[in-house]
């Protein structure tokens, strides 16, 4: 595909005019901006990256652009004149389509009436069916997507449900369309019959902006890049022009650097000749996790790796008595009883933060302070409640330490971005001041920025004596935080190592598994 | 396909090979199960009962239903949206209280229709208004419009009122001869118009294929541009047209009004949309298959009624059991897609 620059008809692309010019656009909910003096050009016949972490902006960007926000300053141009989108059918109508990661479709209705419901051909004071198959067909097939256009939608696999919603989108006559994550659910010979039908559509003439987290994926189909960060624009680039890396430091600005500091923070004086803060003796539970022997020792980072169901999320819901264990022990210090439930947990000073963030974590309708004080008030029981100068306090606190924006207590946890809500979690844990930190997939869907965050404060966490059990299913950040590693596989731990020089395709060798590697631990 | 099979003998009649590889779409399949249950009960009846298979039997099911089937038209409307309208009922007894008691004022009965039929549409209209624009739950709202419209009919009458006027009742008595001897009323007829009515416009416009959607997703259907919030209110005011039809039809099967009329008759039209194989969660069901959910407990009734020995309230132990089935099938229908 590397003759499209020259047949595309928008050779002189960046000489024509933007087709949609977005000046000066700001935007705040309650106080908080979101979008601050952001600007946007899309031309005619191009592919416009939008990029930046999560949070930064590009979603408030694409709904200020369809009418699903008001802006409170700043100005949409189309085509030369000024535009005020007050719903997403006006910019519809003017052109401008949006297909969302999340398809918008209806699936109970045929893959025809999805594409063209709302202009549906008539006959007689009906719907023409056969009209409509017929030009829904002729549609598809342009874009050269082969469905049969009678079918119910909800039969198709997700990746033809997205290219459906595409047709749709481009059949209004759209002459702006808008890809959030379109590549998220589709495989890769998928991705590439999207771009396929993206570079027919460029090549048409339509100008296209493309949200995607996929760096790859964005420079083999972009043309230009607007990359923002924190609700501000960095810059635009001619993505020929730039490197991945550059983009990479753009999105994230200074906070790349602590990811690079990070190798040298782990691994530094654990006292394994104590007795260890957390002892489970043939831990298991039947069905989820076979016996298993785990020893937790204070200041240490213990790594837990192994692929999804390898009993990784079983074995951390034991040590917490989020599930009950049916046999073995499980030792807090010198306290030997059973772990009966998470509140029995967490007054032992354990903590668990669940690698399901939206349904065993955050809890949407309340602020951030709410749910930031949960595991204390869990704690102290509800007889004792928090005194409000101490919320106050306590939140403050871990709102600066973790730097967790927007920094208002009274947010609501579902405007929060995914890092952030993370970042939440975490202070809600470390308010209760645990012994034992348990870490499912703590940095699992969060951008790279809060990533780095998050993992710095492990360490940190660690260096001031807390335990930590740390589960991901990125082998490297496992690799870069624990002092230990723990191998699981098929619901069993088969390996534990310390971390001195184990590498990514060491830890691999053993998730993927022999015989010969089921050989006593050597740690 | 069968015709792939080369093994399959030619002569085999290839009528009949189609016929068995005919596999009807999954979307009408609880209907189709309806309508065997339908047929069935009707086998077992003929063979049990002597008379039985007379088609009078069958023509009496949609006379003495005809109210039913217009009701349940209305409820498929409101039950594919998601929603629900338990309203019904009570409507359907104020406006039998109305009729009667304009009539009984001197009103010319076409008058008294308009009347009626106005006061259907506004109050589905206040309900629809409330549970899109405020969020109601279509419970709520319902429950709201039931107590409201039964308790408005005892303020306008606590007695029975009987219809007197010459052209009401000539209209409900009046039959229309079929070839054979049979015969039906003008009830059926405008039921089965507003059945044929009702399909033309789920299934040939905007408006039909905005109810299904819906159904299937609401945030999806706002934002493909399709009119949500005319079609989810109008749901209601087309449920509350068709609850002030059915009661004018019920007048015409009483000749009475009264604000005792109807109690439960929401049950009765939901339990018929739900055989009928309607989802409750919305986006799939036909009106045909409502219609035949009516005509499935009206056999129920004339069973109870040939054997003369049951008592009537195995009518509600037998739609008791039936609709548990089909509820239960219809969640494993639904547990198999994925």
């Amino acid at each position: 595909m590397t003759q499209m620059d020259t047949e595309s008809p928008a050779v002189a692309r960046g000489t024509s005019d933007p087709v949609i010019e977005m000046r000066g656009i700001s935007i705040a909910f309650g106080g908080v901006p979101a979008l601050d003096d952001v600007d946007l050009r899309l031309f005619p016949g191009e592919v416009h990256a939008l990029m930046g972490e999560n949070g930064a902006g590009k979603s408030t960007m694409i709904k200020a652009l369809t009418g699903v926000y008001s802006i409170d300053s700043g100005t949409v141009v189309l085509d030369g004149e000024e535009q005020q989108f007050s719903s997403p059918a006006a910019s519809q109508a003017a052109g401008i389509s949006t297909v969302y990661q999340e398809i918008n479709l209806v699936p109970n209705l045929t893959v025809a009436e999805n594409m063209l419901l709302g202009r549906e051909p008539r006959r007689r004071g009906g719907i023409d069916f056969k009209a409509m198959n017929r030009q829904a067909a002729a549609s598809l097939e342009r874009l050269g997507i082969s469905v049969d256009p009678a079918s119910e939608l909800g039969s198709h696999p997700i990746a033809v449900q997205q290219l459906v919603a595409i047709a749709r989108g481009v059949d209004v006559d759209a002459r702006v369309l808008i890809l959030d994550e379109p590549t998220s659910s589709l495989d890769a010979d998928e991705v590439e019959m999207l771009f396929s039908v993206m570079r027919t559509l460029r090549d048409h003439g339509v100008a296209i902006v493309f949200v995607s987290h996929f760096l790859d994926q964005v420079f083999e189909i972009s043309d230009r890049m607007t990359v923002l960060r924190n609700g501000r624009l960095v810059g635009e680039v001619l993505t020929e022009e730039t490197t991945q890396l550059e983009v990479v430091r753009m999105m994230i600005g200074h906070e790349l650097a602590a990811l690079e500091r990070l190798e040298s923070a782990s691994g530094a004086g654990v006292d394994r000749s104590a007795r260890p803060v957390l002892k489970a003796l043939g831990l298991g539970r039947k069905g989820s996790l076979e016996a298993t022997d785990l020893d937790v020792y204070e200041g240490e980072v213990v790594g837990i790796a192994g692929l999804l169901g390898s009993g990784r999320t079983e074995l951390a819901r034991l040590l917490f008595g989020a599930d009950t264990a049916d046999h073995g022990s499980l030792q807090v210090e010198d306290d030997r009883s059973h772990l009966r439930s998470p509140r029995h947990a967490i007054q032992r000073k354990l903590a668990f933060s669940s690698e399901n963030r939206r349904a065993e974590g955050v809890i949407e309708d309340l602020t951030l302070a709410d749910n930031m004080l949960l595991a204390l008030q869990a704690r102290r029981g509800w007889m004792r409640p928090i005194p409000a100068a101490m919320r106050t306090r306590l939140v403050r606190q871990y709102i600066e330490a973790l730097d967790i924006r927007p920094p208002d207590p009274n947010a609501l946890m579902r405007n929060l971005s995914g890092g952030n809500q993370q970042k939440v979690l975490l202070a809600r844990w470390l308010i209760t001041e645990p012994q034992v930190l348990i870490l499912d997939e703590p940095t699992r869907g969060i951008d790279i920025g809060a990533k780095a965050q998050i993992q710095q404060l492990v360490a940190d966490l660690a260096q001031q004596g807390v335990a930590v059990v740390f589960i991901s299913a990125e082998l490297e950040e496992v690799l870069r935080l624990s002092d230990r590693v723990v191998v699981m596989r098929d619901r069993e731990k088969v390996a534990e190592r310390l971390n001195d020089d184990l590498t990514v395709a060491d830890v691999l060798e053993i998730i993927a598994g022999s015989a010969r590697q089921e050989e006593p631990s050597d740690a | 396909m069968t015709t792939a099979d080369p093994l399959a003998p030619a002569v085999a009649g290839s009528a009949w090979d189609r016929l068995r590889g005919f596999a009807p779409p999954s979307r009408f399949l609880p209907v189709i199960t309806t309508f065997a249950l339908l047929v069935g009960m009707f086998g077992a009846g003929a063979v049990r009962y002597p008379g039985f298979s007379d088609p009078q039997v069958v023509l009496n099911l949609f006379i003495d239903n005809s109210f039913l089937i217009v009701l349940a038209v209305g409820m498929t409307f409101v039950i594919l949206t998601g929603g629900i309208d338990l309203s019904v009922g009570s409507v359907v007894a104020l406006s039998t209280v109305v009729a009667a008691r304009t009539m009984e004022a001197g009103w010319p009965p076409l008058v008294s229709c308009v009347l009626v039929i106005l006061i259907g549409c506004t109050l589905g209209l206040l309900m629809g208004l409330a549970i899109h624009y405020f969020d109601v739950q279509p419970f709520i709202a319902t429950l709201a419009g039931l107590f409201f419209a039964r308790g408005l009919c005892f303020l306008l009458a606590g007695r029975p009122l009987p219809i007197h006027n010459k052209s009401f009742s000539g209209f409900a008595e009046a039959s229309i001869s079929l070839p054979g001897g049979y015969y039906t009323t003008w009830a059926v007829v405008i039921a089965l118009l507003i059945v044929a009515v009702a399909a033309f416009v789920l299934h040939r416009t905007l408006v039909g294929r905005t109810v299904y959607a819906i159904g299937g997703n609401e945030t999806s259907a706002l934002l493909m541009g399709l009119p949500v919030a005319r079609v989810k209110v109008g749901v209601y005011v087309v449920s509350g047209l068709c609850s002030a039809l059915a009661g004018l039809l019920f007048s015409l099967y009483m000749l009475s009004g009264y604000s005792l009329h109807a109690v439960g008759m929401e049950l009765d039209a939901i339990a018929a949309v739900v055989i009928g194989g309607t989802l409750l969660t919305g986006g799939r069901g036909f009106v045909v298959g409502s219609v035949l959910g009516v005509l499935v407990l009206g056999t129920i009734q004339t069973f109870i009624s040939f054997d003369g020995t049951l008592s009537s309230w195995w009518t509600k132990i037998a739609i008791g059991v039936l609709l548990l089935a089909f509820v239960v099938v219809q969640r494993l229908v639904v547990r198999r897609q994925p």
